[in-house]
């Protein structure tokens, strides 16, 4: 397409130039020109490139109708503490009219250790909240039907645990799974690449995705196994391209373990969805989304030859930018917010999660959690900027943007087929280490105010400090006294048949699902269950990249 | 003292993979010219003791994302107190509330240095605790 265009200098001859800038760059770092025009579109053809929204290849969005049928579900993650604290807060969100749940574990949950375990001490219920069985998992969806709303669990090495805990509850509620709707993260590539919560080898792990995929694609099919993530390939300081790039190329990577699995690829592709970052640099972000849209659909149709237009059409989440919010004068991470959110909905996202404004020192209070999710109300039924599909397609700028952007992720994504695809790239360390360089070249930007931040290397001043969320450091100790209840009552002995029976069949080949659903409904802990899985795959330890 | 290496330890505490900070604090300070230690992710107190001392680092900087400072800082001061290495300098990064600001540094983190802080800042200030030394 554009790649090899020279950049166009609209500027007569001899012309002094009277640009504030020597050269202005997203805040990727990616080269912007001082006006686009139609000769930046030649060889670009709007019915093959472009279409309607609705059409292949989906580069205006993937309904026709685009949010004049629905809005983007606004979908703000929360959780904290105990279960019983979390649940209060998702009952007030549903109030608030938020229309689907999304849950934070804490990390001891993420990691796959019970709340009691050793390696969890002083960070039980902090990032999120604590989950080690499924007295827990009942506790958060107390009074919570499963069937009217949806729920996105950011959940990944131990995913399928959390899951079959989940659709317990369901089972407990009456609720058939076919009605079941929401997300699983359980994109376990990204852990590797960027955000590192990681519990086995990259084998044993892609296993269990591909598990839960097959256990969708036949009992929930309303649920997606999982959500393809560049979020934090950008939170942890890639470029746009990168973070479009590596995402894409681990849905190639899923697909691909899908059909190895012997799965028919329209059995599961629709419910493939995406997760990606909605940072700062307003049209680089758009593009990203657009471009997005048009490499998933040209993968799906070329190289797996797909035959359902679902199978081809991506969907995905947005959040704003975590690694945007600044600890100085707070107040100014709402405007950033709103302006990100804006990115997203111009990009075409199905669904939002906007920051709160103290995130750079805490996990939000319930003031500024609201304050997130009026932002996104604020947009939708104010701004008028959802009356209209695409408001953006055909401007030469985000045209010609969306092309470069698209044509430098093909070539990352070359680069790793011919590594021997993302597994491999992952042992070399390639993807780790592309985003080590840009996160290390824009922190050096920033020292030498090439890249300004308001508030924190120029237009700073008197900072006064703003309330911010405590978490109970009871918490521990409840859920440790919760886990020794748990423990006397239950059938120990059904307990460790259902652990040994999945012990077995993890030497095998057979899918774990029903294993890992009767383990939690024995009431076998999180950490039991991982455990017995540490035992027969091992752990994973990354060689350090710095 | 001046024509030895700054020797710096950066590590992780605890279960937080966030290391978007340490590495470019490892790569800043490694620039500068010190020479630097990352221990990678997930360490203990313990682990992080024994490798400065089997590092011999002067100093140690923590980065901590996960709100499990006042747990894990704590267990490593009294772990270097134990093991005759309470001159080494400790410093801190991360998602730290103000509130926790002045007990920390009064159970001996040299400093805190919040989101926001510049590299070239954090280099001054090691180059000119290590020196004073």
């Amino acid at each position: 397409m554009s790649s090899d265009r020279q950049p166009t200098t609209r500027r007569a001859a001899g012309e002094k130039s009277s640009e504030r800038a020597s050269e202005f760059t997203t805040v990727s770092g990616y080269p912007i020109r001082g006006l686009y025009s139609a000769e930046d579109l030649s060889g670009w053809d709007p019915d093959r490139d472009l279409g309607l929204p609705g059409a292949p290849p989906y580069t205006r969005g993937i309904h026709p109708a685009m949010y004049r049928s629905r809005l983007w579900t606004m979908r703000q993650f929360a959780g904290f503490g105990s279960a019983a604290d979390t649940n209060k807060r998702f009952r007030y969100l549903l109030s608030q009219g938020q229309a689907g749940l999304s849950v934070a574990f804490d990390l001891p949950t993420l990691m796959g250790y019970d709340s009691d375990h050793s390696h969890s001490e002083g960070e039980v219920g902090k990032c999120g909240v604590a989950i080690s069985s499924l007295a827990d998992m009942e506790a958060l969806f107390d009074q919570i039907p499963l069937g009217n709303v949806s729920t996105s669990m950011t959940i990944n090495s131990p995913a399928a645990i959390l899951w079959a805990m989940y659709l317990a509850v369901a089972e407990d509620q009456g609720v058939d799974w076919k009605h079941l709707a929401g997300t699983l993260q359980n994109d376990i590539l990204k852990e590797y690449i960027a955000q590192k919560e990681f519990i086995y080898p990259p084998k044993p792990s892609m296993r269990l995705v591909i598990d839960t995929i097959e256990f969708g694609a036949r009992y929930t099919p309303r649920f997606n196994p999982i959500s393809i993530s560049g979020y934090h390939i950008r939170e942890a300081g890639s470029t746009a391209i990168q973070e479009l790039a590596f995402t894409l190329r681990d849905g190639i990577e899923y697909v691909e373990w899908g059909i190895r699995r012997g799965l028919a690829v329209d059995d599961f592709a629709p419910a493939l969805s995406f997760f990606f970052n909605a940072h700062n640099d307003f049209f680089e972000e758009i593009a990203k989304y657009r471009a997005a849209r048009r490499i998933w659909y040209k993968t799906m149709n070329e190289r797996f030859g797909v035959k359902l237009a679902r199978s081809s059409a991506l969907r995905f989440h947005a959040q704003t930018a975590g690694c945007s919010l600044t600890a100085q004068q707070p107040y100014n991470n709402v405007v950033r917010t709103a302006l990100q959110a804006l990115a997203a909905v111009m990009g075409g996202a199905q669904s939002l999660h906007t920051n709160s404004l103290d995130e750079a020192w805490a996990l939000p209070t319930e003031f500024a959690a609201t304050l997130a999710l009026r932002t996104q109300q604020i947009l939708a039924h104010e701004t008028g900027v959802a009356n209209t599909a695409d408001p953006l397609g055909g401007a030469y700028f985000v045209e010609t943007l969306t092309n470069e952007m698209e044509d430098a992720s093909w070539k990352y994504i070359r680069k790793i087929d011919e590594m021997g695809g993302m597994i491999a790239a992952i042992e070399r360390g390639y993807p780790q280490r592309e985003i080590a360089d840009a996160s290390y070249h824009y922190q050096v930007s920033v020292d030498r105010k090439e890249k300004i931040i308001v508030g924190v290397n120029d237009f700073t001043g008197e900072e006064s400090p703003i309330d911010i969320l405590r978490i109970d450091e009871s918490v521990r100790g409840q859920q440790a006294e919760q886990l020794r209840k748990l423990r006397s009552e239950r059938s120990s002995e059904e307990v460790a048949r259902q652990l040994a029976a999945l012990r077995k069949a993890a030497q095998g080949t057979e899918n774990l699902m029903p294993h890992i659903y009767a383990a939690v409904k024995a009431y076998a802990t999180l950490g039991e269950i991982c455990d017995s899985l540490r035992e027969v795959f091992g752990t994973h330890e990354e060689a350090s990249i710095t | 003292m001046s024509d030895k290496r700054i020797r710096v330890l950066i590590a992780k505490p605890g279960l937080d993979g966030h290391d978007r900070g340490a590495k470019i604090i490892a790569r800043a300070l490694r620039d500068a010219g010190m020479e630097v230690i990352y221990t990678g992710l997930r360490q203990t107190p313990e682990m992080i003791a024994s490798a400065a001392v089997q590092e011999d680092v002067d100093v140690i900087g923590l980065s901590i994302l996960s709100g499990a400072h006042n747990t894990l800082v704590p267990q490593l001061l009294n772990l270097l107190k134990q093991k005759g290495m309470s001159d080494v300098t400790v410093l801190l990064g991360g998602t730290i509330p103000e509130a926790d600001i002045a007990g920390l540094k009064k159970a001996g983190v040299a400093e805190i240095f919040l989101p926001g802080t510049s590299t070239q800042n954090i280099v001054d200030f090691v180059r000119e605790r290590a020196t004073r030394k």
